[in-house]
């Protein structure tokens, strides 16, 4: 029995259970592969200060109908040839997963097991052209030792000429199923172009005879948030000892005040007095004990909310934007609500709402309170999937984190339930109880944190912290306010019309009635009823 | 008391003769007629729509001013002793709403001056027709079209112009007239005079015109006996009552139109006979057939004045006629709508209000929680009606209820 027992490596893992990470079936797998890459090269680029313009190719592979080639390529600073087996081909591996700082990846698996899945089903490992500025591009072909989680480079060429002065391709091929609708890759990339309107996204997929592009609508790199040291709050006791062990405070008071934020001498002081521990003991030395002890001191101490310089909301314009952009929507509503804490992570939420009126004339009103009735504008029919629905289906939620769409696992997700929880009739939407509200519209719930607390690691879904849909509930509140108003303007916009239709129906009755009567001329009669219109609508002014 | 009495008065009912010698005469009525105010008619027609011209040219949103129609707008005094109209008017002002009666009022105006200029007349079905050409004013139904007439009537009646007047008349004739009594009439081709004796109608009877003010009448009877239905009335008329009893009969078939209302007030005034009511003993009897006859209503409160008979009593049937006549067997319940009716009667009708009496056997009678029919009294034979109940009940005529 013994014998049998041996260390697992983590891409071994992997291969078994690739489901936790997104990779549960072809179609779900190409979505993930795509989505990892995109995530990456977004990071990137807002990283070093570049609007990112990204190229998403999916491309049928000649004869095998279940193979696809997908190709990411980005104007990112690129990465330097040592790094860039470890980026794509270690599990694990990453900048991300020890930093409090907003990003869209977070541990440091997702590409690398994209090129891991391609590995295992194609038996080609991931291909990277890479260029940083000044240098030449490299072209790497990557095969991965699964067992001892290494990468290896099987094909390292400089390239003499490369279209890009800066940037970072990714090409693999993988099984997989390429589907349009709800939840597929065309989906993801339409909502990715609402949620980053300052990225330009070029996107190619079979069947497509011209690439779809999404133009940058904001020419400003979203300001990164700052990074942080955890808050004493979001730390579990585990997590605490290992800070303990790994501490380089010599005492236990300066390492509270050290490797978290917000906690001063005074903070510090009560909450070593709460433990019954001594401000010099050496944190090294802590037992498990006295850690748990420390642990339950920190939850009862006040301490304040930690600083939200680190978080990076897209902001009221930019949502604004990225909809009024990518939906051909009446109206729009949106709210960022300032920034707030959950279980000692700063997040922001911010809700956008987009929506279109029903039927397909449109009604304006003139400065003299003339009422014109026109047909909607028809915009080009999008390739994709309307993000607005149909007038009597359930309004789709768009949910973002860290501006990345999640696209599957709606209904377990937090946001659907703060969505569902809050009643839109108030704002003159149908809704009936314990679902989403009715009509042409689309929601859109971005939350931005340090730490997204996602229900698993394929990141489909924000796990329901109190904290959170409260938020969530709050701007939906306040933008649902916005659009009530609106659609009640709207209202009595339409009836003010059937009304004026009425009147325009009837009026000269009373023109002939007058003339019978009066034996008045018809030119008479006509000036008369004109006069009568003119007055009555002047006194029904909107 | 009835059953004792019963056989005593029937002979002395039937006894009784017919009398031709004393006989009263009434010539045409001294109301004015449509052809001394079709002029007039003619000039308010144009004035109403003078004002809304001149109005509408100015600038502003033109109105028409007309009673409201209501039981809220009249008041009763048992003197002058028929519904009066209170004074509150309705203003008709031009807008959303008002539009579409705006337009059909002034087109119907238009339809009345042609015709009062031509000396012609439409039904209110044939005004409803003609509507029916006016495109998206037309009527839908002719109760629209009915109340706007009644508004223009009120409007008009401001100025003693009548329905008549402006040359609408309804669909429904009067009622039957049966008994003592010879109406004049004129041929209205000839201008001959023309006697209809409604003594001598066979088993049929005499019909009231649509309009009464140029007939005359000659009668020697010495009372006269309004009827709710026509079963009770073709009883009478089969077996001669009105003869033995020297009277004279009229059916009303229900809320009594105003060509019976007016009928009944000349022969009332004109000829000084008073006038029983016999109806059923229920709300709708008592509430809207009786009150109607006697003080007129709230929807036509601009009429009232000369289209009711402040002189009628109420015979019967009493909900005090239930137990003296033993009935209680033959009676129905009262229905929900019964109920309404008689509670409102006696919370908002001036005329109820102003009669203790009535208070008393309206309460009576909702106390008793039954309605008994005029026929309930077949439960006793056939005639018994004829020759116990309405002897009995004409012995004490001056103890009707008001």
């Amino acid at each position: 029995m013994a014998s049998s027992q041996r260390e697992i490596s983590i891409s071994e893992f992997f291969a078994k259970n690739r489901h936790l990470l997104g990779f549960d079936n072809p179609k779900k797998a190409l979505l993930t592969t795509i989505k990892e890459a995109v995530d990456n090269s977004m990071d990137a680029c807002e990283e070093a200060g570049i609007l990112p313009e990204i190229l998403v190719e999916i491309m049928p592979i000649d004869g095998q109908e279940d193979r696809f080639k997908v190709a990411i390529q980005d104007n990112g600073p690129g990465i330097v040839k040592a790094q860039v087996p470890n980026i794509f081909g270690k599990l694990l591996y990453g900048s991300k997963f020890h930093s409090r700082r907003q990003s869209r990846g977070q541990q440091g698996i997702g590409i690398s097991a994209a090129g891991l899945y391609a590995q295992m089903t194609t038996g080609k490992g991931p291909e990277i052209i890479s260029r940083v500025k000044r240098k030449k591009a490299h072209h790497f072909v990557l095969q991965m030792d699964s067992t001892k989680n290494k990468p290896m480079i099987t094909h390292d060429e400089e390239l003499d000429d490369w279209h890009l002065k800066h940037g970072t391709r990714f090409e693999c091929a993988l099984e997989a199923t390429y589907k349009r609708g709800k939840g597929s890759v065309d989906d993801y990339i339409k909502q990715t172009a609402v949620a980053n309107p300052h990225a330009s996204l070029t996107y190619l997929a079979p069947g497509m005879e011209e690439p779809i592009v999404y133009e940058a609508s904001s020419r400003v790199v979203p300001e990164r948030g700052e990074e942080i040291k955890p808050h004493p709050y979001g730390v579990e006791l585990g997590e605490l000892i290992k800070m303990l062990r790994q501490t380089s405070s010599r005492w236990l008071s300066s390492f509270l005040k050290e490797d978290f934020c917000r906690v001063g001498p005074k903070v510090a002081k009560s909450i070593i007095a709460e433990a019954g521990l001594s401000e010099k003991s050496y944190p090294s030395r802590i037992a498990r004990e006295e850690a748990d002890a420390l642990h339950r001191a920190i939850q009862k101490a006040k301490i304040s909310s930690p600083p939200t310089t680190c978080l990076s909301p897209i902001g009221e314009e930019r949502i604004l934007e990225g909809l009024q952009k990518e939906t051909d929507a009446d109206f729009y509503a949106v709210c960022t609500r300032p920034p707030s804490v959950y279980r000692g992570n700063p997040f922001q939420i911010e809700v956008g709402i987009a929506w279109a009126k029903p039927g397909d004339d449109h009604l304006d009103v003139d400065g003299d309170g003339k009422i014109t009735k026109s047909k909607k504008k028809k915009r080009g029919t999008f390739d994709t999937e309307n993000l607005l629905g149909n007038a009597d289906d359930a309004i789709r939620i768009l949910r973002f984190a860290n501006r990345v769409p999640l696209l599957s696992q709606q209904a377990s997700c937090g946001f659907t339930k703060a969505a569902i929880s809050t009643s839109w009739k108030n704002y003159g939407l149908q809704q009936s109880k314990g679902s989403m509200p009715v009509g042409s519209a689309v929601i859109l719930v971005h939350m931005a944190s340090v730490w997204v607390p996602f229900t698993s690691e394929a990141k489909e879904a924000i796990a329901p912290y109190d904290e959170i849909l409260k938020e969530v509930r709050l701007a939906m509140q306040e933008a649902g306010r916005k659009l009530g108003v609106h659609i009640r303007k709207g209202k009595k916009i339409s009836s003010e019309f059937q009304k004026r239709n009425y009147i325009d129906a009837f009026l000269p009755h009373v023109g002939i009635g007058l003339q019978e009567i009066l034996k008045l001329e018809p030119e008479v009669r006509e000036d008369t009823v004109d006069m009568l219109r003119a007055t009555l609508e002047s006194t029904r002014k909107i | 008391m009835a059953a004792k009495k019963k056989k005593k008065v029937t002979k002395k009912a039937t006894k009784r003769k017919f009398a031709p010698d004393k006989v009263r005469k009434a010539g045409p009525s001294k109301r004015k007629g449509k052809n001394d105010l079709s002029e007039v008619a003619i000039e308010s027609i144009k004035d109403v729509a003078l004002d809304v011209f001149n109005v509408a040219n100015s600038g502003e949103l033109p109105e028409m001013v007309m009673p409201q129609r209501n039981l809220k707008n009249v008041t009763y005094d048992k003197k002058t002793g028929y519904f009066e109209m209170a004074g509150n008017m309705k203003t008709r002002r031009l807008d959303v709403n008002s539009v579409k009666t705006f337009a059909q009022t002034l087109r119907l105006m238009s339809l009345a001056k042609d015709m009062v200029a031509d000396d012609d007349f439409a039904t209110k079905r044939e005004a409803y027709y003609v509507s029916k050409n006016w495109g998206d004013a037309k009527f839908g139904e002719q109760r629209e079209s009915d109340s706007v007439l009644d508004d223009i009537e009120g409007m008009f009646s401001l100025k003693d112009i009548t329905r008549e007047i402006l040359r609408f008349r309804p669909e429904e004739h009067g009622g039957s007239v049966v008994g003592a009594l010879t109406v004049i009439d004129r041929d209205p081709e000839t201008g001959d005079a023309i006697r209809s004796d409604c003594a001598a109608m066979g088993s049929g009877a005499y019909t009231i015109p649509s309009s009464v003010d140029h007939l005359g009448f000659e009668t020697s009877a010495d009372f006269i006996i309004a009827i709710e239905t026509g079963g009770m009335f073709q009883r009478l008329n089969h077996h001669r009552y009105w003869r033995n009893a020297n009277c004279i009969l009229v059916e009303m078939s229900g809320v009594p139109t105003r060509a019976t209302r007016r009928f009944t007030r000349r022969l009332s005034q004109d000829l000084k006979l008073p006038v029983y009511v016999f109806v059923d003993c229920d709300p709708y009897g008592i509430c809207n057939i009786y009150r109607t006859l006697k003080v007129g209503s709230g929807a036509s409160a601009h009429i009232n004045k000369d289209f009711c008979v402040p002189e009628a009593t109420f015979m019967g049937v009493t909900p005090q006629d239930i137990i003296d006549f033993q009935l209680e067997d033959a009676t129905h319940p009262l229905l929900p709508v019964d109920i309404k009716r008689a509670k409102d009667a006696l919370k908002n009708d001036p005329f109820f209000k102003a009669h203790p009496k009535w208070i008393k056997a309206i309460k009576q009678m909702l106390k008793m929680g039954v309605r008994a029919e005029q026929q309930a009294f077949a439960k006793w034979g056939l005639n018994f009606v004829i020759e116990e109940y309405l002897p009995t009940k004409i012995k004490n005529a001056k103890n009707f209820l008001p």
